[in-house]
Order: structure tokens, then sequence, then C-alpha cells
């Protein structure tokens, strides 16, 4: 994982809450199995309206996010972390993040900072007169800088300690490889092993066929 | 020292205790994988040279992608095909054992491992999908998990885990007949928000959650991370060992015994502390329905689609806002006159046995309104079998309803079961985000009966609407519900 220290660049306020993850990227595009290549992905429904944020030519190469409370609510697909990545934010800037998110943001080097919402409106209003306007974020004192704004944001100090580092988590609990043989040991002689596999006689499933209605996409079934 | 239920799960788990602020290192008991987010994992052990640690604590199956007819054709979608075919060459590579399209086992992944016995009291239980937290139906601890998460614990069947805040949700009293479980989880969601659980394990409690059946239980934990808990748990009693004894993976003979021994102390101590409780009482509920784009937009079936004008907090209002405007609504309207174009029954909130027998019960013997179109989905082949054996089918084909293979279907746009935009549906699944069931396409959330009885009407209704001579889901009749 790439460190972590300083990011500045131009901020774009998404005055929106609750976004979940099937806005910030929507499920058909899951199918992929490549972990990069999901920047046409973002918040495919919100772009193809013109006067979405990131249409905008001031804010089209921002870096960092300024969202609503509640982001990455919903689904754990981390593709949304990815997507977000591949179109070049480093930093995502909000009030509240849901907690799935929020883990993989940190794995993923992405910055999930959270910062008051009184601080988040004023940083929308620089961001919305005078678009382009860029934004630093300094993961070391844990603070925003929005031309005059300045903001103090929080996240873990573990996540901290991570991104500084740039440290991958499998590595690191690797080290611990002995202690996890011993909890082995411990364990309940009767928990569940899915090996050798168990399961009630197999039977033959008959497939299911269309019913005959069809539905065009693109048109509602109802007048 | 007295503990919560959530409490003795983690500490019973941990191999290394955090210090300094460093997440305590917690022991995996059960990873489910399905194709939508393990391929990028298992791309990461190989380029590491990683190997699974405990493939006999792994199990993978296939729902999100597949389609839920024509099954035994090969899948259309060229992308979904690779995507498949890419969990079975993992599976493969790998050793872990893959229960695939057309298989008895197959089926979504959240009905698959409590069904086979696998899902059991007091165990953690991980997959890289939000919505493992139905798991915690049974007293597990049941964590949806990212894809480094994922490639994490396929390498050390371990995750290093910051310890989660307690929440009690207490439900008393006893659900009026026509609400069920489903009605619960909503009321709760509308009650503390979206966000209401951020960093809670969620534990529901009290006589109304005991009364839940284990397919109900597991209704109202799925649904958890709709309020943004990272898990929710119920504690195990007499429903939760009469639903595991004798599964194929259940413990046997003397096994049984100390499992059931164990599995007795898995409750919160009475002098427990949680950090924050909630309360709820189950006789002031009603038939609940979503208006909105968030499992937090839900409102009683009696009541109107809100006035955004009359909401004071500014996010609040445009958020309902914009949630009016793209599901097309009138600020106002009763919700009772919304007509729907699509009845969907299934996922992993409601499509199991349970669940459809409660819809073949209200569907028998009547025909579905002309306008609508209605999927009867079962969560797993499974479920499927046995409502064949029920002769559910019949009852559901009859009614002018489609019986379709198992899969996760229309709860999310990834298989071809999907709205056209525009389009409206009553869903027993769980999520009405924007999009959600397909581009464009718009959807009320509603409980199996609710469905049942949109399906019948064609616009969102509950049992009560039926008029007086229909008969609950346990036989007896509903005259007494007509002031609903
Ligand atoms: S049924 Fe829906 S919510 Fe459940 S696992 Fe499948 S896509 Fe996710």
């Amino acid at each position: 994982m790439e460190k972590f220290s300083q990011h500045t660049g131009v901020g774009v306020p998404l005055r929106r809450g609750n976004v979940d993850t099937d806005q910030i990227i929507p499920a058909v595009y899951l199918k992929r199995v490549t972990r990069t290549g999901f920047e046409d992905a973002l918040f495919a429904a919100w772009r193809s309206a013109p006067e979405f944020v990131l249409n905008q030519p001031a804010y089209a190469a921002g870096s960092v996010l300024v969202a609503g409370p509640d982001f990455g609510t919903g689904s754990s697909r981390e593709h949304a972390v990815w997507a977000l990545k591949d179109y070049g934010f480093r930093v995502v800037i909000s009030a509240r993040f849901a907690d799935i998110f929020r883990g993989n943001s940190g794995k993923q080097g992405l910055l999930a900072a959270q910062v008051a919402q009184e601080d988040v409106e004023l940083i929308w209003k620089v961001l919305e007169t005078r678009p382009g306007t860029e934004v630093t974020v300094d993961l070391v004192s844990r603070t925003v800088m929005c031309d005059d704004v300045v903001a103090a944001f929080h996240v873990d100090d573990y996540t901290r300690w991570r991104l500084l580092e740039g440290i991958d988590d499998i590595g690191l609990t690797l080290q611990h490889e002995p202690e996890i043989t011993a909890f082995e040991a411990t364990r309940d002689h009767w928990r569940p092993r899915t090996l050798p596999a168990r399961h009630l006689p197999s039977v033959e499933i008959k497939a299911a066929r269309p019913a005959g209605v069809t539905v065009e996409l693109g048109t509602t079934r109802r007048s | 020292m007295a503990g919560t239920l959530a409490e003795k799960v983690w500490e019973n788990h941990i191999v290394r205790r955090g210090t300094d602020g460093a997440p305590d290192l917690l022991y995996i008991d059960l990873h489910l994988v399905h194709e939508v987010t393990s391929p990028q994992a298992f791309e990461g052990l190989r380029l590491a040279g990683r190997t699974v640690r405990r493939p006999d604590l792994t199990l993978a199956t296939e729902d999100h992608n597949t389609p839920t007819l024509d099954i035994d054709l090969p899948i259309a979608d060229v992308t979904s095909r690779t995507q498949i075919q890419t969990l079975r060459n993992n599976a493969a590579e790998f050793g872990i054992r893959i229960h695939s399209l057309g298989d008895a086992d197959q089926g979504i992944v959240h009905q698959v491992g409590p069904q086979l016995g696998l899902t059991m009291p007091g165990l953690t239980v991980v997959c890289g999908d939000s919505h493992t937290s139905t798991h915690g139906a049974f007293g597990a601890l049941a964590l949806g998990i990212g894809t480094s998460e994922v490639e994490h614990v396929l390498a050390t069947q371990t995750l290093p885990l910051v310890p989660f805040k307690t929440m009690a949700v207490t439900v008393d009293g006893e659900l009026p007949a026509g609400a069920t479980s489903k009605d619960i989880i909503l009321a709760i969601i509308a009650t503390i928000g979206t966000g209401g659980g951020q960093g809670y394990v969620l534990e529901y409690r009290g006589e109304a959650i005991r009364a839940l059946s284990m397919e109900a239980r597991m209704t109202v934990c799925n649904m958890s991370i709709e309020a943004g808990a990272r898990a929710g748990m119920i504690a195990p009693d007499e429903t939760t060992f009469a639903y595991l004894k004798g599964r194929p993976h259940a413990p046997e003979g003397a096994d049984w015994d100390a499992a059931v021994e164990y599995w007795r102390t898995l409750r919160s101590d009475d002098d427990a502390t949680f950090d924050t409780e909630v309360a709820l009482h189950a006789s002031d509920l009603e038939p609940f329905v979503t208006w909105g784009t968030n499992p937090g937009q839900g409102l009683p079936l009696s009541g109107r689609v809100p006035v955004p004008a009359e909401i004071a907090d500014e996010n609040e209002r445009q958020s309902a806002e914009r949630a009016i405007e793209y599901m097309g609504l009138t600020p106002g309207a009763p919700l009772r006159d919304i007509a729907v174009d699509t009845v969907f029954i299934g996922s992993c909130t409601n499509g199991r046995i349970e669940d459809l027998r409660s819809v073949a019960k209200l569907v028998k013997g009547r025909t579905k309104a002309e306008s609508v179109r209605v999927l009867v989905v079962p969560a797993s082949a499974r479920v499927r079998l046995q409502a064949e054996a029920e002769g559910l089918d019949t009852i559901f084909l009859d009614f002018g309803a489609e019986w379709r293979n198992a899969g996760c279907s229309m709860c999310l746009g990834m298989n071809p079961d999907q709205l056209a935009p525009g389009e409206r549906s009553a869903s027993t699944s769980n999520r009405n985000f924007e999009g959600r069931q397909g581009k464009g396409g718009r959807t009320h959330l509603v409980s199996p009966l609710v469905a049942a009885a949109t399906a019948i009407r064609g616009t969102l209704s509950s049992v009560a609407d039926l008029g007086p001579d229909v008969v609950a889901p346990d036989g007896s009749p509903l005259t007494d519900l007509q002031t609903a």
C-alpha cells in the first residue's frame, strides 16, 4: 500500500447525504474480476446528468471529495473504494462514514476523513463559490485546510498509522502465525467444518422456464 | 465480569489482544464466499504466493449473478459467466467446497450456511457481503467484510477488528395479526435511522423477538446493516437448537450435548451494560412500507407520502425531496393508492420456506391483479425443493406468478431479473436504493404478507385490505383487522 501523509488537490462538493455504495458504483459494474479500471463506473447513474458536479470542468480533476453525512452506506463492495481511487480521489471528507466503507478505505489507502458537519458546510461554501479551490489534507496533524477554513478531522489511530507507514495487513498478521496455530489447537472439535462436505441427498433441480411475459428494457409496463 | 452476548463471542475468539489502539486479532470460524467480492481476493493470494489457510472453514456458492431461468443453459451475459467461472476456477485451485448453479445446495449464501447447519451459535462468521448480519440470528457474531478482508481471512483465518459498541434493541409485546418480523426491523430502522447503528453490534431481545421463528429472526438480523450496524445478534434458545438439530453439519451425540451446554451460556448477563438501549412495542406496529430511496424512509402502510416542506431538518428535507422525485410520488398521497408493476418475493431477507408458505396461504385460490407481474424466487435450491414438495409452486403458478430458480434475483441488478426504468416494485428484499433493482427502478420494501396482498390488489396493500373472508397464515380469520 502506498504511504499517505499529506495531500493537496481540487475539492469536489457533493451535497448529498446517505450516499450509498450502490450510487458510488452500481451493481452492473461489479461483474469485473479485476481490481482496477473502475473509473468509468464511479457515480455512473448520476454522471449521466450534465449538471452533476463531476461533469463541471472545474471539478473534473478533483481528488478530495467532500460529501454529506452517512457516506458509503449499504453494500460491502470494496469496488466503491476502487472506483473512487481509480477516478483519482485520495480523500473523502464526510461527517459520518458507514463502518464497512471506512474499513475498506483504510485497507486501500483512501483516506476517509471525518469532519464535523458544520465544517463540511463551510468547505462546501468555499468550493461552490470558487470552483477549483484546492483542499489540503494533512494526516500527521489531522487537519483539513480549504482557503480560510481550517478544520480538524478524525481518523482512528491504527488506520492513521497504517496509512502513514503504508503497511499491508496480511503481512502484519502473518507475523503472529504461531499464535494463530496455538489458538486453533484450543477450538472445540465440534465446531463446524465445511470439509468433508455433508449435505442432504442431491436431487436434480429443474430449470425454471420463462413465463412468456417479457419486459423490454427502456419501457415501463404501465402507461 | 458481566458481559453482553456480543462481548462473550468476541472474547472467545481473541487470538491476540491489540495494544495501543491496535485492533484485536479475532479467529474466524466460518468464511462464506460468493462470486462478486472474491475474485480480486484470490488474485491477491496468487500474486503474493499465499494459500488458503483453512479451506475446511470456507464455503463458496454462486448467487448474485446467477439467472433464475434456464439455469441448464450457459449464462447468457458474458461478464456474469466469466465471474462465475472465475469462482469455480478459484475454488478448484484452492481446494474450496463450492455449490454451483444446478446443485441442490446452491443458493443465496446467507441461506446456504444456516440450512446446512454450518451457521451455529457463538461462531464468528464473515462473508464479503454486508448481509452476513443474517447469521447473527443464531447468536453468531457475523460480519460483512470488504474484499481486502476476504483476502486476509483466506490467508490467515483471522481478522484484525476494533471492538464495537453494543446496543440493546428490545421489542416487547405481541405482533398484531398481519404484521411480521419485516415490519419490526423496518420500524427499528425508521426509528434509529440508516446511520443509527454505526459502530454498534445490535442485540435484539424482548418477548416479541423470542416469539419469532428462526426464519423470522434471520429477517430481522439481515437488515441490521440497513441501520448502519456492523452486526445484529439474537441470543440462542430452544428455537435455535430445534432448527439446528439434525442439520447436515450440526454436531451429533455427545458433541451435540456439549455444544448445547455451551450455547446456553451465550446470552447477555442480567447485569451486563449496553452502550445504548432502544425499546419498541410490537403491539404498536403495523405493516410497514418504504416510500423513499433508503431503508430508513419507511412508514406504516396507513400513512401518506411525506410532504418535504413540513420537514424541519434541511438535509432530511432535501433527501426526501430527491427521493420523492426519483420515486415518482406525490407528497401527501396515501401510500395505499400507490400502484406497482412488479411484486418480487425472494432474497436473503424473505426468500425462505416460511415466507413462501405465508404468501401461498394468502394467494391460494386467487388470481393476481392483471397489471402486476409477480416473481417468486426461493432463497436456495433446497427451499425450492421443499416448497415443491409442499405444493406451493402450483399455488403460485395458479395465482399467475412466476416460479423461479434460486438466487439473489431481483434484489439487485446483477442478473437478468431487473426492473425497467421507471418501473415500480413492491419487494421483500432489503434495499430500496436508487437503481438497486435495475437502472431507474423504483422499490418499495415490504413484508411477504404485504407483497402478497399487493400482488392481489395491484396497489400497496396489507392483508386487512383483502376483505373480511381472509385467513391469516396460521389459519385464523383476520376479520378483526378491518379497522387497520
Ligand atoms: S439477496 Fe440481495 S441482499 Fe441478499 S445476498 Fe443477494 S444481493 Fe445481497
